[in-house]
């Protein structure tokens, strides 16, 4: 089988004007807004998330500005308290849930199973208004004066008591939760039901598995979400007592809604970093993916055990005792899918041929952030550990960890890792690995104190802290600096390779699967012959040892 | 001696036995996590310079899967971590269960201060003072949204919900200040919703108490507003309307009139307060008024100290007021 046998070989490589490929077929706006092909969707949700995140990472910035000073004497209560919700509603439901899903799902899903596009490609187009639409709501309650509830939106606070645009910033949140359903409906058929001819389960690739996982989350656990968030703008509008004790409701039951979705959602966030990372390993060390099976099961192991462990958000809250044991001992049994991905990671590059390029060195930062930030949630989930930092920075530091640690930097990763296919440009090699090592050390300045603040005591979501936790905020706040240049450089240099980055080859890295088969960028219908797999998934070249 | 922190800790101060043995769970916990990380991480930065591209090494491996490693690196460091869920769930199990004759304490939490009220009356706003060596239970409610308390020293904290009391129990013993905070997320002034936990010797603490000003205990106190409320109109002995005698009631069972019993404790009685409609007593007609919005969670716990002392044969050692 050659590689060049899906690819237009008409088109020279490493031409971007050909005019067939998905970026030049149609030039106006019109043919982008109106698109329904995959690729540009993904690349609509790669504009719109990376504007969100500017957003929420400006809040960031202001909230560890705010903290240099133990008396909170740069903003007031009230603007702190926005500042974290700004952040915290921005980056979980307008950056990080539809982070990777969303762009590289969208982008590469049809491609890495051989067809043309998703299953629904107009449903596809609808779930990037829909989630335009929220993202609007939510902005409309930030511009018209914050909200102060926290992302987690808890009763009776943000039904009852809270000032703020509370109900513009939910409609948002409601919203958005539509557009994941779609998508997550779209992929799912899509992988049910549009793989190429050959292209069979075990032979996907491991990033087309999380997705597919995720989207099973997505369709199963954001409904929840909805009906609660619903029950809150009845309660906040119309006085209907679901959540307030006043009106004979009962705060505990939000909780148990809102953890529902929200600790599945972690998963929604984490998986397809895992993938990610799935893709990168291999290619970079040109070896094949070490217990591919099992890592696919540990997939859908982590998809199913996630539904089972929200009641470890609530050991303290009055929760019976045997439920709290029960959501430990399962949150202790997540570790096990986790740590069969983090070893066989690690036995693919044993003997690899190793190239410590961009996207390489992004996947063993997110290795080291995603293992640190994993093992301290089996600390968490310890209860008589989570009785003292329970809803400390030590919290934050952890889910910063997972989150930032770990999918910012597996997007980062994948985004560089496949640049040359979205855009059909190189980036400077040099700046990406600068960045990511700027990246990697921002970050663990500015969580790690985090971890010591948390256990010495000083509660999260505090403007107003004692002066001896003073020291290590600074630092946290010097770190964050850092890690602002991280991710300035790869906006500048990524965006200057657009216009001026060497044009990429099919394949710059000799990396296998579907999607480096065809050209840079692929053409509007992703392949010139529909493929059939005759191969393995990461069939790279075995080096077996020879016989005595 | 202080417990209040300087800039340089890197490890806060404890409080309790319960407070050392949780640093001594997370340090070992600590230990064998990395037992069984550092090798991972030495693993994948010596194959990073041991494997890359251009460096000669052997790089031969054989396509055959062995399913005894995948399953070893499953099964070995579950069953290790096992062991710290077993400790941390016994623990928290000892923290759900106060010793009996333990030293109750109310704490109202409301946006944005704390409350306590103590058995002999005495009452504070954001300060709590307790004795070392003798187990004190916080019953806790909030007058408003979700508060949590949180005391750093004693690794300890729980959720203070409104409409439901909930309890958190220690032993300190080590005397000092300490920081007390709000850890659940409540409004505006959520972090400046704190105040100082003093732990005295058992001396210093009567000395305390005897000038904290108050002549009447909780439950006095109670009395007085069990009149002043009404409810004496109906629930003395003497009464006309036929309501049920509160002597001795506490923590007895109370048959319902749909059938079963529920247990006279501090929830029930408040919500029967509260929320008389909701439960309906066996053998008596629902004639009770509501008093949402009339009688505060201070005076709630008042009369409930109040109930609960009434027909006990030995009230709390610390609750000395006549019986009725």
């Amino acid at each position: 089988m050659t590689t060049t046998a899906y690819r237009d070989t008409a088109v020279p490589h490493g031409t971007i004007d050909a005019p067939d490929d998905y970026l030049h077929v149609t030039h106006t706006l019109r043919s982008w807004l109106l698109t329904t092909d995959h690729k540009r969707i993904g690349i609509l949700y790669l504009i719109a998330i990376t504007g969100f995140f500017i957003i929420g990472a400006i809040a960031a910035g202001l909230v560890r500005l705010a903290l240099v000073v133990p008396d909170g004497s740069i903003f007031t209560n009230d603007t702190y308290n926005k500042l974290f919700t700004i952040h915290g509603v921005v980056m979980v439901w307008f950056f990080l849930i539809p982070s990777i899903p969303a762009t590289f799902g969208n982008f590469l899903l049809p491609i890495m199973i051989g067809t043309k596009d998703l299953a629904f490609p107009r449903l596809n187009l609808l779930s990037w208004y829909i989630f335009m639409s929220g993202a609007l709501f939510a902005m409309a309650a930030v511009v018209a004066g914050g909200i102060d509830t926290g992302w987690t939106f808890y009763a009776p606070f943000s039904t009852t008591y809270s000032n703020g645009y509370v109900i513009l910033a939910l409609v948002g949140v409601i919203v958005v939760g539509f557009s994941s359903i779609l998508t997550g409906l779209n992929f799912v058929v899509t992988v049910h039901t549009m793989r190429a001819p050959g292209m069979t389960w075990f032979r996907m690739p491991i990033f087309v598995w999380t997705i597919y996982a995720t989207s099973l989350i997505f369709l199963l656990a954001t409904p929840v979400i909805t009906i609660a968030l619903i029950l809150l703008v009845m309660e906040r509008a119309f006085q209907i007592g679901i959540f307030d004790p006043a009106l004979g409701g009962d705060p505990v039951l939000f909780e148990h809604l809102f953890w529902f979705y929200s600790h599945p959602a972690v998963y929604i966030m984490v998986l397809p970093g895992m993938g990610v990372i799935s893709e990168i390993v291999p290619a970079f060390s040109q070896k094949r993916i070490f217990g591919y099976k099992f890592i696919a099961y540990a997939t859908i192991a982590l998809a199913t055990i996630t539904f089972f462990v929200w009641g470890h958000h609530m050991f303290v809250n009055g929760q019976s005792e045997y439920a709290s044991m029960s959501f430990s001992f399962l949150s202790f049994a997540v570790a096990v899918p986790s740590a069969v991905k983090v070893y066989n990671w690690t036995a693919t590059i044993h003997k690899g041929d190793l190239r410590l390029d961009t996207p390489m060195l992004y996947a063993m930062g997110y290795i080291g952030l995603f293992v640190l930030g994993g093992l301290t949630g089996l600390f968490l989930a310890t209860l008589a550990i989570d009785e003292h930092v329970h809803d400390t920075y030590y919290v934050v530091a952890h889910f910063h960890y997972i989150m930032v640690g770990g999918t910012m930097l597996a997007f980062l990763g994948g985004l560089h890792y496949w640049w040359p296919k979205f855009t059909g440009r190189m980036y400077n090699e040099a700046w990406g690995r600068v960045s990511a090592l700027l990246l990697f050390v921002g970050f663990n300045v500015t969580f790690f104190p985090q971890f010591l603040l948390g256990y010495l005591g000083m509660p999260r979501r505090y403007h107003v802290y004692p002066p001896e936790f003073q020291l290590l905020n600074i630092l946290s706040s010097a770190g964050a600096t850092i890690l602002a240049v991280g991710y300035i450089f790869p906006m500048v240099y990524l965006l200057w390779s657009l216009w001026f980055g060497k044009r990429a080859p099919d394949n710059p890295w000799d990396a296998k699967g579907l999607e480096w088969m065809t050209t840079s960028p692929p053409p509007l219908h992703n392949f010139k012959t529909p493929p059939v797999v005759d191969f393995e998934p990461y069939d790279y070249a075995l080096k077996v040892p020879e016989r005595d | 001696m202080n417990g209040i922190g300087n800039p340089l800790d890197i490890w806060p101060a404890a409080a309790s036995a319960s407070a050392v043995e949780s640093d001594m769970l997370i340090l070992a916990f600590t230990a064998v996590i990395l037992l069984l990380t550092v090798p991972i991480f030495l693993a994948i930065t010596y194959f990073a310079f041991r494997y890359r591209q251009g460096v000669a090494a052997d790089r031969t491996h054989s396509e055959a899967r062995s399913n005894l490693i995948e399953l070893s690196w499953m099964i070995i460091p579950f069953v290790l971590t096992l062991f710290f869920f077993f400790w941390g769930a016994r623990m928290f199990d000892a923290h759900r269960h106060a010793p009996p004759g333990a030293m109750q304490i109310d704490a109202i939490g409301r946006q944005w201060m704390w409350k306590f009220q103590y058995p002999g009356g005495q009452s504070e706003i954001n300060d709590l003072h307790v004795p070392i060596g003798q187990p004190v239970v916080l019953r806790m409610i909030s007058q408003d949204v979700i508060h949590a308390l949180y005391i750093p020293a004693l690794r300890i904290q729980m959720d203070v919900l409104p409409g439901r009391y909930t309890d958190m129990w220690f032993k300190a013993d080590k005397p000092g200040s300490y920081h007390l905070f709000c850890s659940e997320y409540c409004g505006t002034d959520h972090s400046v919703m704190g105040g100082t936990l003093t732990i005295m010797a058992p001396a210093d603490y009567q000395d305390w108490l005897s000038h904290a000003g108050s002549d009447t205990t909780l439950g006095a106190a109670g009395e007085v507003l069990f009149s002043s409320y009404g409810c004496a109109g109906c629930h003395k002995g003497d009464s006309t309307v036929r309501a049920p005698s509160l002597v001795g009631l506490y923590g007895k069972p109370v048959p319902l009139e749909a059938g079963g019993t529920v247990e006279a404790d501090d929830q029930f009685i408040r919500d029967k307060i509260l929320t008389p409609d909701k439960t309906r007593i066996a053998g008596y007609k629902q004639v009770m008024p509501s008093f949402k919005g009339i009688i505060a969670e201070d005076d709630l716990l008042r009369l409930i100290a109040y109930i609960k002392a009434s027909g006990q044969k030995t009230g709390r050692a610390d609750d000395h007021h006549s019986l009725p």
